[in-house]
């Protein structure tokens, strides 16, 4: 059946016998078996401490967005202060757009920790699984004929070998995602980095794609409601009609 | 019957709850092929709850086979889609 539960058996059981390469003698199947799992656990952990440190880089990017976003902000301030509100607007829309990849990213990550640790469990499954077929291929070469041992072995091989490339996937999948949080967030961390904020000085007043992009992507309102709020602070108002607080209003 | 939830671990149902949940199954394929989300998510909420409700958890140290295995539990719906087109959820 090709549903949800016929596809996904049908890829881990491709998995399973590419694993799984199967001797003439039960016996050596099974001796080559036990050997083939124990290196394939080493990969297994392997494959979990990867997931960890990308899990830390990008624990590493979050902090990186969140100086991006003080950053941003600072700049839109200074600009506002020269005058250049042009510039502010912009440096205020990237910084929205950091924040809320941000938001995202940190959503992620939190994410990929509950991943983590059913990974780890799983392992511990996966270990517990190899330890019984150890015993048990002792059981099957001393208890059964060839033939038979032949048919309880696959069944216990193939027990293990589910296991395992269940989890192989389970850990290229968080991998993959980490990969896509990871470039994305790059993406944002490499806009604030082009440098246009370094210097104002250096700023020519036309505005690039990626601006004009940006403009389509960010709130228009979230951006136009920081900006007079920092007009409001830096008492340069353009006019007194801004929506700020009304001061001196206070009744005693 | 064996059922494994990729990522999580396998359970023994009772071979009467096969039916029911291949029906669920198909169902699911249906909404997603007419790119119902709600609905694929409905239907997968059925299809783990059955799960969860007739299920028990198999020992770490029993050494079988699933008869079915079913995506991971966060299953999104575009990676639902790819299951059934494409290359499936993980490729090769």
């Amino acid at each position: 059946m090709p549903g949800l539960g016929g596809r996904m058996s049908t890829v881990i059981k491709a998995k399973i016998s590419k694993m799984l390469d199967r001797a003439e003698d039960p016996g050596e199947t099974l001796d080559y078996g036990y050997q083939k799992q124990v290196e394939l656990l080493q990969n297994v952990k392997k494959g979990i401490a990867d997931v960890v440190t990308s899990k830390k880089r990008l624990q590493m990017q979050s902090t990186k967005l969140e100086e991006s976003v003080v950053k941003l902000d600072t700049q839109a301030r200074q600009a506002l202060a020269q005058g250049r509100e042009d510039l502010a607007r912009t440096a205020l829309e990237r910084k929205t757009l950091a924040q809320t990849e941000l938001q995202s990213l940190d959503t992620q990550i939190k994410e990929l920790e509950g991943q983590q640790e059913q990974l780890t469990e799983n392992e511990k499954k996966l270990r517990a699984k190899i330890e019984q077929f150890r015993t048990k291929k002792e059981v099957i070469k001393a208890q059964y004929s060839a033939a038979e041992a032949q048919v309880r072995i696959s069944e216990a091989a193939n027990g293990v070998g589910e296991q395992m490339a269940d989890l192989g996937l389970a850990i290229q999948r968080a991998e993959d995602k980490t990969e896509t949080m990871r470039a994305r967030a790059s993406a944002v961390e490499e806009l604030e980095k082009a440098g246009t904020f370094e210097d104002l000085s250096q700023l020519g007043s036309g505005e690039d794609d990626i601006d004009k992009q940006l403009r389509e992507l960010t709130s228009g309102a979230q951006v136009d409601d920081e900006l007079a709020k920092m007009k409001a602070e830096l008492g340069s108002g353009g006019g007194g009609d801004a929506p700020a607080l009304e001061q001196g209003e206070e009744k005693a | 019957m064996i059922v494994r939830i990729a990522g999580e671990g396998q359970f023994r149902l009772p071979d009467e709850d096969s039916e029911r949940l291949n029906e669920l199954d198909n169902r699911a394929v249906s909404a997603v092929e007419q790119g119902d989300e709600t609905g694929f998510q409905e239907l997968w909420s059925q299809m783990l709850e059955l799960v969860a409700s007739d299920g028990n958890e198999l020992d770490d140290d029993e050494l079988v086979e699933s008869d079915v295995i079913l995506p991971p539990r966060d299953i999104s719906f575009s990676e639902a889609q790819e299951e059934f087109t494409g290359e499936g959820l993980i490729p090769d």
